[in-house]
């Protein structure tokens, strides 16, 4: 099967003085393909991600991003990629329609584009009511469906998903999935790091990252079988038990 | 009883966010006590109410029989509180923040070490190390050290599992259970719903209030419906073709798996239910399966909204 490639890395590895946070790391993520990035805290995924994201450039190594090369064309590859991350996806202060026009705007969406989609937008997710309320008064569920869209608005190649669903309640965290699922359909690569092990079933391929290197990387089905192992919580902790990094 | 909570609610914004909805449970002495739920659930003020941090709006609450109100400077040298957010002092070392919470309770490390000894250990080596600089894992085991070094007779823990991965999560728990060993009674938090099976009973919250209260096992046997699980090539468009079956009353992705439950559950409907989706091309994998605490927890969301 020839599948468009959309990111690849060779090697590649960032270094913090003595200290070797991402190892050497080699991978293929095929275009609409719903990736899991997961790995023990400290492992080195947040490095890895960041220099996929053009925010860090390596020590050594190469990777493209949409075609992109992390050295020479990140200004290309924040354009063409999507993020949202738990911690930090919108501004709370503004209202939904501000943030849509916001982040539309910065991604070069012109008004017709921006005022299509978001009518769109808000219809989807059923937002008629809140649309000129602020983010801060949503609750957790909306906003991070909300982010999710938000970070799609520009039809991005990839988004990057920094654990997406930390602390909403399960029929929201299938809500958001169904999201996923629907944007990878449209061709969208979905790049996603998760705690919930039940998520990485959700996932078509699965990377798992023990100090700083990719200790194992396949299906959910060929992981179990590899690891002999009942579920991906088994499969986890048969790599990670032996990190001897332990941090964030 | 270690713990009584009577009717307690809590607002913010002039009354604007009912955060804690009219919650009633106790805690016995000894116990390990789960509050499990999403962000937003009203774990936080609870535990917040409980360590006399906040003041309930109605309602009334008790802590080693001292009341939350009037008595709280009884109950703030009894309790050990680790709060969800690391609140221990950056620029101390360890070994620093652990005299200074061992002083501020009139109390010195050595006469409470074997309480910490265990946990203590792992950190040892960097004790002169300033608490801003450790990792995550670590920061979490100095905050249960401080919050263990007066020996208290209630332990409060919001959230000490939150974005910690599934290996240093199941070491966490082990701590748990040793130290309930020591007769210490754990009030913890969590929004991991696989977590609620270790504790000895949990409450499962949602929007301030408090759904079912219970042992974990107790809990999954009221599962109401018999519960399959079902798996196929095509996962995402089986859901979808499963939801737009009639006779389906509840159907949600679990891992490899979906979970299914029937209306009028029966072997007649179950035949059907195979054609129906033979004739979509789907060559399902099918078990009966007994109901986890997420299954319960979805359940009773759906019947509470």
């Amino acid at each position: 099967m020839n599948r468009e490639v959309v990111i690849k890395t060779d090697k590649l590895t960032k270094r913090f003085g003595d200290f070797i946070a991402t190892n050497e790391i080699t991978f293929e993520v095929y275009a609409g393909e719903i990736f899991g990035f997961l790995g023990a805290n400290g492992a080195g995924k947040t490095t890895a991600m960041r220099m996929l994201c053009g925010l860090s450039i390596p020590s050594s190594g190469t990777a493209t991003i949409a075609g992109f090369d992390v050295y020479k064309q990140t200004e290309d590859i924040k354009k063409n990629i999507g993020y949202m991350s738990q911690k930090f996806s919108l501004y709370e202060d503004l209202t939904v329609l501000e943030n849509i026009y916001f982040f539309g705007g910065i991604y070069g969406l012109s008004n017709k584009q921006l005022k299509e989609k978001s009518n769109t937008l808000i219809e989807q997710l059923g937002l008629q009511q809140e649309s000129k309320k602020l983010v801060g008064s949503l609750p957790l569920g909306f906003k991070q469906k909300l982010a999710f869209s938000v970070a799609i608005i520009h039809e991005p190649k990839i988004v990057f998903l920094d654990e997406p669903t930390g602390g909403v309640d399960p029929v929201t965290r299938r809500q958001f999935w169904d999201l996923i699922y629907d944007a990878s359909d449209k061709g969208i690569t979905i790049f996603v790091t998760t705690h919930y092990m039940d998520e990485a079933e959700y996932c078509n391929r699965i990377s798992m990252m023990v100090d700083g290197v990719i200790k194992a990387l396949d299906t959910p089905a060929n992981l179990k079988k590899q690891f002999a192992a009942q579920s991906m919580d088994d499969v986890f902790f048969e790599l990670a038990r032996g990190a001897k990094r332990k941090g964030d | 009883m270690d713990v009584i909570v009577n009717n307690i609610s809590k607002t913010y914004n002039k009354g604007e966010i009912l955060a804690v909805d009219d919650v009633s449970f106790s805690v016995k002495s000894g116990e390990l006590f789960g509050l499990i739920g999403p962000d937003g659930a009203g774990k936080t003020s609870i535990f917040r109410m409980l360590t006399t941090l906040l003041l309930p709006d109605s309602g009334q609450a008790s802590v080693n029989g001292f009341d939350v109100v009037k008595d709280y400077k009884e109950i703030r040298k009894r309790v050990g509180y680790m709060p969800g957010k690391f609140s221990l002092y950056q620029d101390l070392t360890i070994e620093e923040n652990l005299n200074f919470f061992a002083t501020v309770f009139n109390t010195t490390i050595k006469e409470n070490y074997h309480l910490i000894e265990e946990i203590y250990v792992q950190l040892a080596p960097f004790k002169d190390r300033r608490a801003g600089k450790l990792s995550g894992g670590m920061k979490q085991k100095l905050a249960l050290c401080c919050a263990l070094i007066h020996k208290p007779t209630v332990l409060f823990l919001d959230e000490p599992t939150t974005g910690v991965d599934t290996v240093s999560r199941k070491e966490f728990w082990e701590m748990l259970q040793r130290l309930k060993q020591q007769g210490i009674t754990i009030l913890v938090s969590t929004p991991y719903m696989d977590e609620a099976t270790l504790c000895e009973r949990i409450a499962l919250m949602q929007n301030g209030k408090i759904m079912s209260i219970d042992t974990p096992q107790n809990i999954m046997d009221q599962y109401p419906d018999n519960l399959y699980a079902i798996k196929a090539e095509k996962m995402s468009l089986l859901l979808k073709d499963i939801r737009l079956y009639a006779d389906i009353k509840s159907c949600n992705s679990f891992g490899e798996y979906h979970h299914i439950s029937f209306q009028n559950d029966s072997p007649l409907i179950q035949a059907d239910f195979f054609d129906y989706l033979k004739n979509k091309n789907h060559h399902i994998e099918w078990k009966q399966v007994a109901a986890t605490i997420e299954d319960c927890f979805i359940n009773l969301m759906l019947n509470h909204e």
